[in-house]
């Protein structure tokens, strides 16, 4: 033992209290915040009718369903369904209960329209995928039981809207139609569901509403085909495009014959525009046709005749048609005019009349209009107004109302792609005094009102107040480096390729990008985003510049895409640069070598494995050493060769799981003392990686596989050498399997059929080739190689020690906490099935944990063995909230060696600090700095007390 | 240890000399008493002065040795307390074992002046001093047997490696799954 292994005791002593991180109540808030999003707009339905709260209800791209108030844009409440459970229509029946159809039309669910609660779920039956419709009939009633029609997989329900019971279902699977349209008509008690037979054949059937008997079956043949979707134009009308999509052609389907009337497209607007799209917006009457960037109005007239009635140039979208008073019918169009957007409303009898003109400024960093959707009200002169809610390209979501924007929601944030982060400015001197001086009284109120909150002084409201200022302190907020580190810059790409700087203090956007790389343009027609890297550092001798991030995207969803790069200042939120490549990005690999202005080497592996070197300076070619590709000219372009390969057998294993080390993280020491003061090396190495395979016939579904035929296979691999430096089997297991990788240990977690558990399992690897480095003696004077840089070519000696623990909850996430400086000992943190984050000990994940510890061994910390992992309340690090659709959780070192700032990204978004080994290094918040002072200042009165007395008695021993 | 230096430095703070060594009697303004005669005297004071000297130098080698050895019940006590302190570290043990170390080093400094009182031409103090020399590296020996059994010296490997940084790897590697 040690002075080391004294200050470990102590360090173990503070931390063997269970619950250290957990906070007291009035701590929430303090150093945590949390954001809560729904994800892009897939529909919206307004519910205004009534007086009161005025809300609209949305379905998500991130299969959430919520109701926002209208009036501020907050979310009354929400619900997240699970990520396969996607929304396919959502609506309102009875004006009180919100009905979702989701999973492919499998699921109804009924939700109470004031509080979100669940009323009733049904799952309905069917084999057949196909599309799923929604329809929600006003006054179609079935004993006195108003009905839900859904068609989804083959089949038509009707479903009770009270209690969701399936009153009558008619199974179309047989009839090999695929069902485009359901309709009914309100003044009749018959379904009209038509669709297409092949690609040329139209029918329709004609149902009972009331008892889903078939009363009749039209069949029409169309020898020129169809292509794509049919639009119901009006309640007797349907228009489609033929299958040349050169002809518009319109279905009247509820008279006796089915009748066909086909226009050509060119004929209508006069010239060959390009392909057309028919938009799905019902705009009763008329419809809307897509021309590349031209939108053309096409109203249908009696008999099938058609008729342009409007062209419109820079159209972005168009709402569906919305009634309002006596029948009359408005929609809306927005369109893009010298950066603001004109929004107009018509309505649909009569388009030469703009019921509303209003052009809006707008932020740039928005984007274009992508969905708008319409709502009506009231005004005080009893005349009618419109609002309107828009999805932007960036997925934001916007009100507005009287050419205003009411509120918006960024609602990008809810589909992070990939985190990094970026240090704050340096504090300049002699910036904050006027400031200070500014509001000199307010800070003496708040240090009374402080003061007296320490004295136990204050009033209820008074500690309101206190807790407010301890919240909103301007310094945690602040846009500068702190001396702890805790400011920073969260740097975020979202789905949409939009980029955002959160402040880690409060979470607020201090800037956003719409990256203009990763927007559609000629050139790349689907671009994608794939993750962001620190790009340039300053530090030292480039301190003037300011750091920036790199952004790696793709023009397509394949692999083979022509990549993006974009470079954007982390300060200004400004792109420096953008690269346009000729090559594919299939992996990013940071190098860990800077040039003179500190940006980082990256080096680009495209799909032909050729490797390309950034920046393209010729400081960067220095590193380099390999020829270059050949037949491309490109002096940053290098080849690549197979050094090895590890081929798992295709028939029995299959890799489901990999993680490597943190490029960033920071190990401490090489040794591990053990008890009984001895010493085992731990094998570090960045060059470390673990796979995780599993039998291809136990990767479907849970209860699929038998135990016997199914098992797990973990792998731990030397990257440089290939070498497998450790295999383990655990037979009967099944993934999903979740990993990391830290130090040199390996946690990871995965389900045990036999056991019917989650199980955790940690793998522990140390280095025999310098356990012999035992002599005292040789590391007194130095003379050990311990230090010195080493090659894994050497192959060195690994061995490793492992351990299985159950755990009861299934993973979402699994990460680990980082600190500056590798010191503070490590804190799981786990990604729970109920979207939390719990903070577990690394220490019960120890493989050397024994039923009988010796006494040595409990004085090292290790905890006796247990079967299971312990699930402590206290150390949730999200406390009571819950991060809905939990995808990553982001670790971030601070300045302070006992601090990890902890992201967890979702569709909410929360960030807290955490103290694994509590804040050793640093005063706790609830350090009682009065009893401090207190206790001077009575020390400082003592002595000066006893110093008069002593003089007094001194005096008059003399005079004696 | 500290009592017995006190009584040693501190023993003789004054002195009254009562004998007389002047032999002229004009020096004197109070004649002899009738029946004195100064030579016999003379000759009488110088061997009652030799032996008076013998004595002190006796006394003083006889008390060196004493202060020599003071440092062995100071051992023993010392020893008693680490056995009373146990084997584990904590404030009580720290303390003891810290005191058992400064002690014996104090007085290993302080031996010239442990030994000043006693300095004589007659007498021999190395003998005393070397016994008090090896009594204290005694102690010192004993707290630092204690400091180990304590785990506070840095005896084992585990002491030299504990904070070496991990080694430098030579070779790096990077990637991964193809970005999705």
């Amino acid at each position: 033992m040690d002075i080391r292994v004294f200050l470990l005791l102590l360090l173990v002593l503070v931390s063997s209290v269970e619950h250290g991180f957990s906070l007291y109540e009035d701590q929430v808030g303090l150093m945590d915040w949390h954001q809560r999003y729904i994800g892009k707009v897939k529909h919206a339905v307004f519910h205004t009718q009534k007086t009161g709260r005025k809300r609209v209800v949305v379905s998500t791209e991130e299969n959430v369903v919520a109701s926002l108030d209208l009036r501020h844009g907050e979310i009354f409440w929400r619900h997240v369904l699970g990520t396969n459970d996607a929304v396919d229509a959502v609506d309102i029946a009875l004006g009180k209960y919100v009905i979702t159809l989701s999973s492919e039309g499998s699921i109804l669910r009924a939700w109470n329209l004031p509080d979100g609660q669940m009323v009733w779920e049904s799952f309905l039956q069917g084999s057949n995928p196909s599309k799923s419709l929604l329809s929600v009939p006003i006054n179609l009633k079935v004993d006195k039981d108003n009905v839900i029609l859904v068609f989804s997989k083959g089949f038509l329900h009707a479903v009770s809207s009270i209690d969701g019971d399936v009153l009558w279902d008619k199974d179309f699977s047989a009839e090999s139609i695929e069902v485009q349209q359901i309709l009914q008509p309100p003044e009749s008690y018959v379904i009209y569901a038509v669709g297409f037979v092949g690609s040329s054949q139209f029918d329709v059937y004609q149902i009972n509403a009331k008892s889903g008997e078939l009363l009749k079956h039209k069949s029409a043949a169309f020898p020129d085909g169809f292509y794509g979707e049919v639009l119901l134009v009006s309640s007797d009308m349907l228009v489609s495009l033929d299958a040349t999509r050169s002809n518009l052609v319109t279905i009247s389907f509820r008279k006796e014959e089915i009748s066909f009337s086909k226009t050509h497209i060119s004929y209508l607007v006069g010239e060959s525009l390009g392909i057309p799209v028919i938009l799905p917006s019902k705009l009763s009457g008329i419809l809307a046709v897509k021309f590349n960037t031209l939108l053309v109005f096409i109203r249908v007239k009696s008999e099938g005749k058609l008729e342009v009635v409007d062209k419109i140039a820079n159209a972005a979208a168009v709402s569906d048609a919305l009634s309002f008073s006596e029948g009359q019918q408005a929609f809306a169009l927005v369109e893009h005019v010298d950066g603001k957007i004109l929004l107009t409303v018509k309505l649909s009898h009569d388009w030469n009349s703009d019921f509303l003109k209003e052009s809006i400024a707008m932020d740039h960093q928005w984007g274009l209009v992508q969905k708008v959707f319409i709502n009506t009200y009231i005004r005080t002169d009893r005349s009618h107004g419109f609002r309107v809610l828009i999805v932007m390209e960036d997925h934001s979501l916007l009100l507005l109302q009287q050419g205003e924007i009411v509120w918006s929601r960024e609602e990008g944030l809810a589909s992070i792609i990939d985190v990094t982060t970026s240090e704050l400015p340096v504090e300049k001197k002699g910036v904050s005094v006027a400031k200070v001086e500014q509001n000199l009284f307010e800070w003496l109120k708040g240090h009374v009102l402080k003061l007296k909150g320490t004295l136990m002084l204050a009033s209820p409201e008074d500690i309101a107040v206190i807790q407010d200022m301890r919240l909103k302190s301007s310094e945690k907020s602040k846009m500068t480096r702190d001396h702890n580190g805790f400011r920073k810059l969260l740097i975020v790409l979202t789905r949409a390729g939009k980029l955002y700087a959160l402040h880690t203090g409060d979470g607020r956007v201090i800037w956003s990008l719409l990256l203009p790389s990763l927007r559609k343009s000629g050139s790349c027609k689907h671009p994608t985003g794939l993750s962001v890297y620190q790009w340039q550092v300053p530090h030292h001798h480039a301190m003037d510049e300011n750091p920036s991030v790199l952004v790696a995207g793709r023009c397509g969803p394949h692999w083979d895409a022509p990549g993006v790069l974009s470079f954007v200042d982390t300060y200004t939120g400004k792109e420096l640069n953008a690269l346009g490549l000729t090559h594919s990005v299939a992996q990013v690999i940071p190098l860990p070598f800077t040039d003179s202005t500190e940006q980082h080497l990256h080096l680009l592996i495209d799909s032909d494995q050729c490797a390309h070197l950034y920046p393209r300076t010729s400081e960067a070619i220095g590193h380099a050493l390999r020829s270059n590709c050949i037949g491309v000219v490109d002096e940053y372009c290098f080849n690549s060769s197979d050094l090895w390969s590890i081929v798992f057998p295709s028939e029995s294993e299959k890799i489901i799981a990999t993680a490597t080390r943190k490029l960033n993280e920071v190990v401490h020491t090489q040794a591990k003392v053990i008890a009984d003061q001895d010493v085992m090396f731990k094998y570090i190495s960045k060059n470390l990686l673990f796979v995780a395979t599993i039998a291809p016939k136990a990767s479907g579904e849970f209860g699929k596989p038998t135990p016997e035929e199914s098992w797990l296979v973990v792998y731990l691999i030397d990257t440089v050498t290939g070498r497998i430096l450790h295999r383990m089997t655990h037979h009967g297991s099944q993934g999903p399997v979740h990993a990391v990788l830290s130090e040199n240990w390996v946690v990871y977690h995965y389900f045990n059929l036999r056991a019917h558990r989650y199980e955790m399992s940690v793998i522990e690897i140390y280095d025999l080739s310098r356990a012999e480095n035992k002599d005292v003696w040789k590391l007194l004077v130095g003379k050990h190689n311990l230090t010195s840089p080493i090659s894994l070519y050497s192959r060195p000696e690994a061995m490793t020690k492992s351990q299985s623990y159950f755990f009861t909850q299934s993973v979402k996430a699994l990460a680990v906490t980082s600190t500056a400086k590798g010191i503070t000992s490590k804190q799981l943190l786990i990604g729970t099935i109920g979207d939390q984050v719990l903070a577990l000990d690394k220490r019960y994940l120890d493989p050397r944990r024994s039923v009988n510890p010796t006494q040595a061994e409990k004085e090292e910390g290790i905890i006796p063995l247990s079967d299971s992992l312990p699930i402590i309340p206290q150390s949730y690090v999200t406390h009571a909230l819950k991060v809905e659709g939990l995808r990553g959780i982001v670790t971030l070192p601070t300045k302070l060696e006992s601090t990890t700032l902890v992201f967890a990204h979702g569709v909410d978004l929360f960030l807290t600090r955490i103290a694994p080994s509590r804040t050793y290094d640093s005063l706790t918040e609830d350090f009682s700095y009065a009893l401090l002072l207190l206790t001077i200042v009575a020390l400082i009165a003592a002595i000066f007390v006893t110093w008069v007395l002593s003089e007094k008695k001194e005096l008059q021993e003399k005079w004696r | 240890m500290d009592k017995g230096k006190g009584v040693m430095v501190g023993g003789r703070r004054w002195a009254v000399d009562f004998t007389d060594n002047s032999t002229s009697p004009s020096s004197r303004d109070i004649p002899d008493p009738p029946g004195f005669s100064r030579s016999s005297q003379d000759q009488d004071d110088s061997t009652l002065s030799r032996q008076k000297k013998d004595a002190e130098s006796n006394w003083k080698s006889q008390k060196a040795w004493e202060v020599a050895q003071a440092p062995f019940k100071n051992l023993l006590m010392m020893g008693f307390m680490m056995w009373m302190a146990g084997s584990t570290v904590h404030l009580f043990s720290i303390g003891i074992t810290f005191s058992a170390l400064w002690q014996p080093i104090s007085a290993l400094q302080g031996v010239g002046k442990v030994f000043e009182s006693y300095k004589d031409s007659r007498v021999d103090l190395l003998g005393p001093k070397l016994l008090f020399i090896a009594l204290n590296l005694g102690g010192l020996a004993l707290g630092v047997w204690k400091l180990n059994t304590l785990g506070l010296l840095p005896t084992h490997a585990s002491d030299w490696v504990f904070s070496l940084p991990p080694a430098q790897e030579v070779e790096h590697s990077g990637g991964g799954i193809l970005l999705r």
